[in-house]
């Protein structure tokens, strides 16, 4: 199995950046959108975004890998 | 009929259910110790899904985290980060677990560090504060159903009767049952977990204040600051959240249970399915966090804020729906205490024991003795449990501060072949005495920061250091291994 690719670390760590290190900017209460406060709101739709981050990072690790067998 | 009675019985009547189908699961296989332990490596995707939910929407979820949203606000928001993040760390290294685990015949955490590290005694270290660190994990599943006993029988049922009731079912559950029928369990839990929290964050809401809105309008308007980190608390603002969800990502699958739930699985590529699927379950989690915040407004004053979902659904809905609850909550509970207790007893008589005392040890008689380990462990978690005072959330912190100080040994162990087991063994002492003094002398979270967090930092840097000041070793388990 290859090491994981630059690129999709990458991919992986935008939800680090979404759900994580940016707290600051996102932790408030208004506005709230569909009734939630802010910060919940934006967790709940990160949660979604992380989920395709994964889906993505998927698919350029099976690229790769479909890649480098064909090499061989 | 009296409320209590009625929501008793549907309580007994969901876990009977859902350990006879776990029964059924496990009967007819040959109970030897990879069957037992780690389901023979057969699940596919779906049944990995409900093994990992299992083991992740526990009890804690349930009423802890609606617990800390109604007693501590705004903080509890980590769980939902650091649960999604686990899961994007999952994807980098458990797929290379799995495949050196199929490789070497590797079924628990300690086997990864023994083989890779080829040292006994480090093997032995992590086996051992691996089953020190669960007993907290283990008993918040038991605390969680004594307070289940004991709301929905309407304070008849002292919770030390409802624990031990809870601790001999568990035990019996996994004696008989082994891995495949704690997955099967799964499917009835899940299914009652989430019917549970759409049904109290949808109903609720919409009952007292008219929708989801009007009761964060009203909250915000009598709490202004409870929405917020740092909350009802002092010292947990941002600083404290970035450091907790990062430490408590890398340590979601550091616990021997979840470490060894990757051996469960069929293949590698069903683990990373798996975390691009099982992140979406999270989103329960924002259901259980509306109740935790109406419970601020409908029942204040509670003692204990663990108690408030409970106190919230006996409030709001009739007896036998509060028993829906209570079972969907017990089955929260059971499984993944049942899933602990599987690891902790095999990594226990495999790991610490027959290394120690009986190295000629046959598999059948070490799988003999885990299972007697099963009622060691039930007793133990027991005992603690009835003595504990402590909130759940704040439980399952000390876990993980603990649990994640195998993350260096692990992720380097994987990924980088210079580091050596010197390196580990004092990057893992140096991380374990931070902790230990740091919570032990009450100083967490230190200056801000996650007192686990500090640790991990320190361990990684001792682990770095140390290994390029000793001889570069061979590396036993190279990735090219886990094809």
């Amino acid at each position: 199995m290859l090491k994981p690719s630059a690129l999709s670390l990458a991919i992986g760590l935008v939800p680090f950046l979404g759900m994580c290190f940016s707290v600051p900017l996102w932790d408030r209460v208004s506005p709230m959108i569909l009734g939630l406060p802010f910060n919940l709101f934006w967790l709940v739709t990160w949660i979604v975004i992380s989920s395709g981050c994964m889906a993505l990072a998927n698919r350029v690790e099976e690229h790769r890998k479909k890649k480098r067998d064909n090499a061989i | 009929m009296t409320p209590s009675f009625t929501a008793m019985s549907v309580i007994l009547f969901i876990v009977i259910l859902g350990s006879v189908v776990g029964f059924r699961a496990g009967a007819g296989r040959k109970m030897n110790l990879e069957e037992w332990s780690v389901a023979g490596r057969s699940f596919g995707l779906l049944f990995m899904w409900l093994l990992m939910a299992g083991e992740i929407y526990t009890t804690f979820a349930f009423l802890g985290a609606s617990g800390w949203a109604y007693s501590r606000g705004g903080p509890a928001l980590y769980i939902m980060a650091y649960i999604t993040l686990g899961y994007v760390i999952s994807f980098y290294v458990l797929p290379f677990i799995w495949g050196l685990g199929r490789r070497h015949g590797l079924q628990t955490q300690s086997d990864f560090f023994e083989k890779r590290y080829q040292s006994k005694g480090l093997a032995l270290f992590v086996s051992l504060i691996g089953v020190l660190f669960v007993i907290p994990y283990l008993q918040i599943q038991l605390v969680g159903l004594g307070i289940i006993v004991q709301v929905a029988s309407f304070d008849q049922i002292p919770r030390a009767t409802s624990m031990l009731i809870a601790v001999c079912v568990v035990a019996l559950f996994v004696f008989f049952g082994g891995m495949r029928a704690v997955a099967w369990v799964s499917v009835i839990k899940d299914f009652l977990m989430i019917l549970a929290a759409v049904s109290i964050g949808i109903y609720v809401p919409a009952h007292y204040f008219g929708g989801v809105g009007p009761l964060f309008h009203s909250l915000a308007a009598t709490h202004p600051s409870h929405l917020v980190m740092p909350g009802a608390t002092k010292t947990m603002g941002h600083a404290w959240f970035i450091s907790t969800v990062v430490l408590s990502a890398c340590g979601f699958y550091m616990w021997p249970h979840t470490f060894g739930a990757a051996f469960t699985a069929k293949s590698g590529h069903i683990l990373r399915r798996n975390a691009i699927v099982t992140p979406l379950y999270t989103i329960s989690l924002a259901f259980i966090f509306i109740a935790g915040f109406a419970a601020v407004l409908l029942v204040p004053g509670l003692s204990n804020g663990d108690m408030s979902l409970l106190m919230l659904a006996r409030k709001s809905f009739p007896a036998w729906f509060l028993g829906v609850i209570g079972g969907a909550g017990a089955l929260t509970a059971m499984v993944p205490a049942a899933i602990i207790i599987l690891t902790a007893s095999t990594l226990f008589a495999k790991n610490v024991y027959r290394p120690l005392f009986a190295p000629q040890m046959a598999e059948d008689k070490v799988a003999r003795l885990a299972k007697t380990m099963v009622l060691v462990l039930a007793l133990t978690s027991f005992y603690l449990a009835l003595h504990s005072s402590t909130t759940l959330v704040a439980l399952l912190l000390l876990g993980y501060a603990g649990v994640t100080q195998f993350f260096p040994g692990v992720v380097l162990g994987l990924f980088w072949s210079r580091v050596t087991t010197t390196g580990v063994i004092s990057g893992l002492v140096a991380g374990l005495a931070t902790v230990a003094s740091l919570m032990l002398s009450h100083h967490d979270p230190f200056r801000g920061l996650n007192a686990g967090f500090i640790a991990l930092c320190l361990n990684f840097l001792v682990t770095a250091t140390v290994s390029f000041s000793t001889c570069a070793q061979e590396n036993p388990l190279p990735l090219s291994d886990a094809e």
